[in-house]
């Protein structure tokens, strides 16, 4: 019990000196990469001399290195004002809490959808090996992995809103209904994203998957599980895959914080779902830099704790690394 | 004598490689009596694992292809469709494995991986099947074995864990219990320990057992009958009386090497013998062996031995040389000069 | 006899020899992987009419500058001389509407953009960008990552928990995110950043080769300070420290040859990887910038005309999936060449 304990307050200590390390980080490249003038920058487009002044009298630009990190830093998590100069003074923080929702409703489906669906492929090649449903199966899953996923987006709509939305596609409403006001409408204005979002990961798991099956069939207790006399599926089931999913599902954990530290701003774009990607973007087109700051520290910080959470996860799957 | 328990003949196993065929088992013909234990020994890459793991078609490689029938109780196993064959498996014939680190599964109690094979074959309770698992860890021999059962794999020392190893083999009562070098990746002390369990368990079950090791030694303790392996054929087999007071083959006569020396210790590993084992994508058109042979003949180029009983006792060989030949060389010398002692 | 029908799989035989040369080895398993070489000869062929977008876009349609908007220009459509920008046309007949295909080498074969521009050629201009960044930042962030993880490996100690513990960091940044800032504060500065003597202008095509080379260095660098440890174990190279060799000479004599076959595995799918980075930045337009196109740039341009001209995003789409998927295949091909049991992984 107190090893498990030690082992969580390393854990937590590291994943609070990452944390420091990327607002130290992300803090450089904003207000320090040479050559560069933050206030310019932080101001937003074709700024005013007035709003540069503000600016830099708001963020304490002309005080000492460490007061200008100590004050961003405050604005960003203590009194949360940070505000957008593009946007009329816009408060941020609320703005990302307010898009986070939808974000978790984007990557939470998408995720289901694909960790099933890679699941179901990366069994059915692993099993299939030797006839040419495997290499069938993974070339798709390369195709999948190949697509970039805004075009694939485009395409989807193209199909579900132009050329089939006459016939089959009638019912689809791209766009974001909350999950507590219609759970229906949630489900077919997400239903499209979903499937899009998860494409590129049903490659990569399938393809994971598969590798790790191959190379778990090959380990001497798989042997000794069919030297039992289990049936194929009940070894393939409990000792082949069970030992695969502890790769599978800490890769999961990491990919699910990216999504949802940011990674699914391309989804969120092309298909007009305004999650915390949306607003990043739209920050983009703005050259509104504080939201993005923003936006990073906070997206990386979910991804830090999706990290450790990882680890922790990991020794509770895999009994070879839990602390004893 | 009684029809055997187990009964192979002919066996062959040929893989298919990036570079060509390898015979990997060639012709094999052995039987396995109840309550017999059969030596298996060679170098390395004779094809001793194979051969055991064909008969308990465990090999999975789908460009392995298989020749020759293998007898259990009367049937083919090689003819069984899957779902007999499982039944067999684990409850007929059992098998364990060099290494035991790697053997069981890491992410499963021991008890539950001993418990999963019991449910498999028997209609029991899940407290059945524990009870029946800490019994059997009892019996080879863990302390403590009530607690030890909730254990993972990676908690047991290297024989700690072939006891385990053990316990689930014998789970189910087998008639035949395969063991490809139970000893081979575990320390001296343990070794002798391992061993002890495994007869114990052959005298109070009356279990058939095959022994596949690279110790001579080893053989001469525990073996009542004796096959040699060499390049995927049997070169010899016979009593372990026979092997060891007069063996036939020199082959054998190498590996023998410098057991027969009583004035020294037991080496534990078959003696070196100079010279490789030939290719088996490439086997001689004739005996296997002659390259590496001290006393081979023309004939030994161009024809294949057979393994034949040409002393009339049961006891077979596969040498061309006569009989009066081989005693004359084994009268000149006790340790032929082809053995080299291992430094 | 009873000979059991297993299931024949003509693929993934089993190497039976050792000891061979490795690389005349993995050059045969390459050879004969009929899949991989037609990857490797489809990536050559996009690369080959990628080059080849001035002899298109000059000799065949006799456009002067195919990036400069063309708004009131003429084409060639069914024998008929018609304006590359149509009244009305599209869904609701409002407005101009550029051209559709005409499928007529030459003649706005893909269409136009938003701006006149014919298509097709923007599609081989755009993927010289693409390919160039591509391959660019894939070679510098394999060097970059190679180099530090040679000293990683070598030095060990306290360098090597330096370096390794930068690398966690800049891993658990998400990739695109830190790549968006980075690319914004220098997209915030009109005259170009100065570092040192030298200043980047926001609209260099080194911009976002620099940024996703970076970004994905800690990728190469993990597996190959990983191998760079294990060969570092390896007797050879404490027999060479014995004999008194130089640092140097150690880690590029010894080490590098050993480890430089993981770096050839991963270049390809790295390269896979960065094209489809900088698709990905451009099309949130934070990648290249105008007046420079890429792929996704045009999809990016192509989105407000995907209900009236498809053709706009669907053609660079198709060239970014056909070349990341040959550059998949082979990245695949090669490390099955050398490495047929290879643990390692690209994302
Ligand atoms: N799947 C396979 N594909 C190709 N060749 C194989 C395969 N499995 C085994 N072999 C070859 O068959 C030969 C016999 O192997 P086997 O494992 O039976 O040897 P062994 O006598 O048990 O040796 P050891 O004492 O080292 O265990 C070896 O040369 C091996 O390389
Ligand atoms: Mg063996």
């Amino acid at each position: 019990m107190l090893a498990v304990l030690t082992f969580i307050v390393r854990r937590s200590l590291w994943t609070v000196v990452v944390m420091f390390v990327i607002t130290v980080v992300v803090f450089f490249i904003f207000f320090k990469t040479p050559g560069v003038d933050p206030a310019r920058a932080l101001a937003g487009r074709d700024p005013s001399p007035q709003v540069l002044a503000e600016v830099r009298q708001q963020l304490g630009l002309n005080r000492p290195l460490w007061i200008q990190y100590g004050i961003m830093m405050k604005k960003i998590f203590i009194t949360r004002n940070l505000v957008s100069y593009s946007d009329q003074g816009e408060l941020i923080i609320p703005e990302i809490f307010a898009a986070a929702p939808i974000t978790l409703s984007l990557v939470f489906g998408a995720s289901v959808i694909w960790v099933v669906a890679a699941i179901v492929m990366g069994v059915a090649a692993a099993r299939l090996r030797g006839t040419i449903y495997d290499p069938v199966l993974m070339i798709l899953a390369l195709i999948g992995l190949s697509t970039p996923v805004f075009w694939l987006g485009q395409v989807v709509i193209l199909i579900t809103q132009v050329k089939l939305h006459s016939s089959i596609f009638s019912w689809v409403q791209l766009g974001y209904t909350p999950l507590t006001q219609s759970p229906v409408k949630w489900f077919e204005g997400l239903i499209f994203p979903w499937i899009t979002l998860s494409i590129l990961y049903i490659g990569l798991y399938a393809r994971v998957l598969r590798a790790n099956l191959l190379e778990v069939q090959n380990e001497d207790y798989v042997r000794t599980a069919r030297a039992k006399g289990l049936s194929e599926r009940r070894v393939l089931l409990r000792h082949t895959l069970r030992t695969s999913m502890i790769t599978f599902l800490s890769l999961f954990g990491l990919d699910f914080g990216a999504l949802v530290g940011g990674g699914a701003i391309l989804t969120e774009v092309v298909f007009g779902i305004h999650g915390v990607g949306f607003l990043t973007w739209e920050s983009l087109t703005n050259l509104d830099l504080p939201t993005i700051m923003a936006v990073v520290i906070y997206g990386a910080f979910f991804i830090v704790l999706a990290n450790a959470l990882v680890d922790v996860a990991y020794a509770w799957i895999d009994p070879r690394v839990r602390p004893t | 004598m009684t029809e055997p328990l187990l009964d192979i003949r002919n066996l062959s196993v040929t893989f298919r490689t990036e570079d060509g065929l390898v015979r990997a088992v060639d012709g094999v013909s052995a039987t396995l009596q109840q309550g017999e234990t059969l030596g298996i020994v060679g170098e390395s890459g004779s094809g001793k694992s194979v051969t055991m793991m064909t008969v308990m078609r465990l090999i999975t490689d789908p460009n392995a292809t298989f020749e020759g029938e293998v007898y259990y109780k009367g049937v083919d196993l090689l003819a069984l469709p899957q779902d007999q064959i499982r039944s067999i498996r684990g409850a007929g014939i059992s098998m364990i494995f060099q290494d035991p680190m790697t053997s069981l599964n890491p992410v499963y109690k021991v008890g539950w991986q001993i418990a999963e094979q019991i449910r498999e074959h028997e209609k029991i309770s899940k407290q059945g099947a524990r009870a029946r698992a800490i019994e059997l860890l009892t019996s080879v021999g863990i302390p403590n074995a009530a607690e030890r059962v909730d254990n993972y794999p990676h908690e047991f020392s290297g024989g700690m864990r072939q006891r385990v190893m053990i316990a689930m083999a014998i789970s189910c009562n087998p008639d035949v219990l395969i063991a490809d070098e139970p000893t081979t990746a575990l320390d001296v002390t343990i070794q002798a320990q391992i061993l002890k369990l495994i007869r114990k368990l052959k005298s109070d079950y009356g279990t058939a057992v095959v022994l596949i090791t690279h110790d001579m030694g080893v053989v001469a303790d525990m073996a009542d009958r004796i096959a040699v392996m060499y390049a995927g054929r049997i070169v010899e087999q016979g009593t372990q009386r026979e092997l060891f007071y007069d063996p036939q083959h020199p082959y054998t006569w190498g590996l023998l090497g410098s057991i027969a020396r009583l004035d020294r210790p037991r080496p534990r590993r078959l003696a070196a013998i100079p010279g490789q084992p030939p290719s088996l994508m490439r086997l001689p058109a004739g005996c296997a062996f002659a390259e590496r042979c001290a006393y081979r003949f023309d004939a030994c180029e161009t024809q294949q031995p057979q393994l034949l009983d040409r002393l009339g006792t049961g006891h077979l060989d596969a040498c061309l040389l006569s009989e009066q030949r081989k005693h004359a060389i084994r009268t000149r010398t006790v340790e032929p000069e082809l053995v080299e002692e291992t430094p | 006899m009873a000979a059991i029908a297993e299931q024949v799989s003509t693929t993934e035989l089993r190497p039976a020899a050792a000891g061979r040369n490795p690389w005349a080895l993995a050059w045969r398993r390459l050879r004969s992987n009929r899949i991989a070489l037609a990857a490797l000869g489809l990536f050559i062929l996009i690369v080959v009419v990628c080059l080849a977008a001035p002899l298109y876009a000059h000799d065949l349609a006799h456009i002067g500058n195919p990036l400069s908007p063309n708004l009131n220009g003429t084409t060639v459509a069914n024998g008929k001389v018609v304006p590359i920008m149509q009244e009305g046309g599209g869904i609701l007949h409002l407005g101009e509407t550029p051209i559709g295909p005409t499928w007529s080498l030459g003649h706005y074969f893909l269409g136009a953009d938003g701006l006149g521009r014919d298509v097709a050629s923007l599609v081989l201009y755009g993927g010289r960008a693409s390919l160039q960044i591509g391959l660019a930042s894939a070679v510098i962030c394999c060097v970059v990552a190679t180099v530090f993880a040679l000293i990683a490996g070598f030095f060990g100690g306290l360098t090597d928990t330096i370096l390794s513990r930068i690398m966690d960091i800049v891993w658990s940044f998400p990739v695109i995110l830190l790549a968006i800032c980075i690319a914004t504060v220098l997209l915030t500065q009109p005259n170009g950043v100065k570092v040192g003597f030298l200043t980047i202008y926001a609209t260099s095509l080194w911009v976002p080769t620099f940024i996703i080379a970076l970004i994905y260095v800690p990728y190469v660098y993990r597996p190959v300070r990983g191998q760079v440890l294990s060969v570092v174990q390896k007797e050879f190279v404490e027999a060479s420290i014995a004999q008194g060799a130089s640092n140097f000479r150690l880690i590029f004599s010894e080490i590098l040859p050993n480890v430089i076959s993981t770096v050839i595995v991963l270049l390809p799918l790295i390269t896979a990887t960065n094209i489809l980075t900088e698709s990905a930045l451009s099309y949130l337009s934070v990648g290249v910038q105008p007046p420079n196109v890429s792929w996704g740039t045009i999809i990016a341009d192509g989105q407000d005309l995907l209900y009236t001209r498809p053709w706009v995003s669907l053609a660079p789409g198709i060239m970014i999936v056909l070349t990341v998927l040959a550059l998949n295949v082979l990245g695949d091909g090669v490390r099955d060449a050398l490495d047929p049991r290879a643990k390692l992984r690209v994302k």
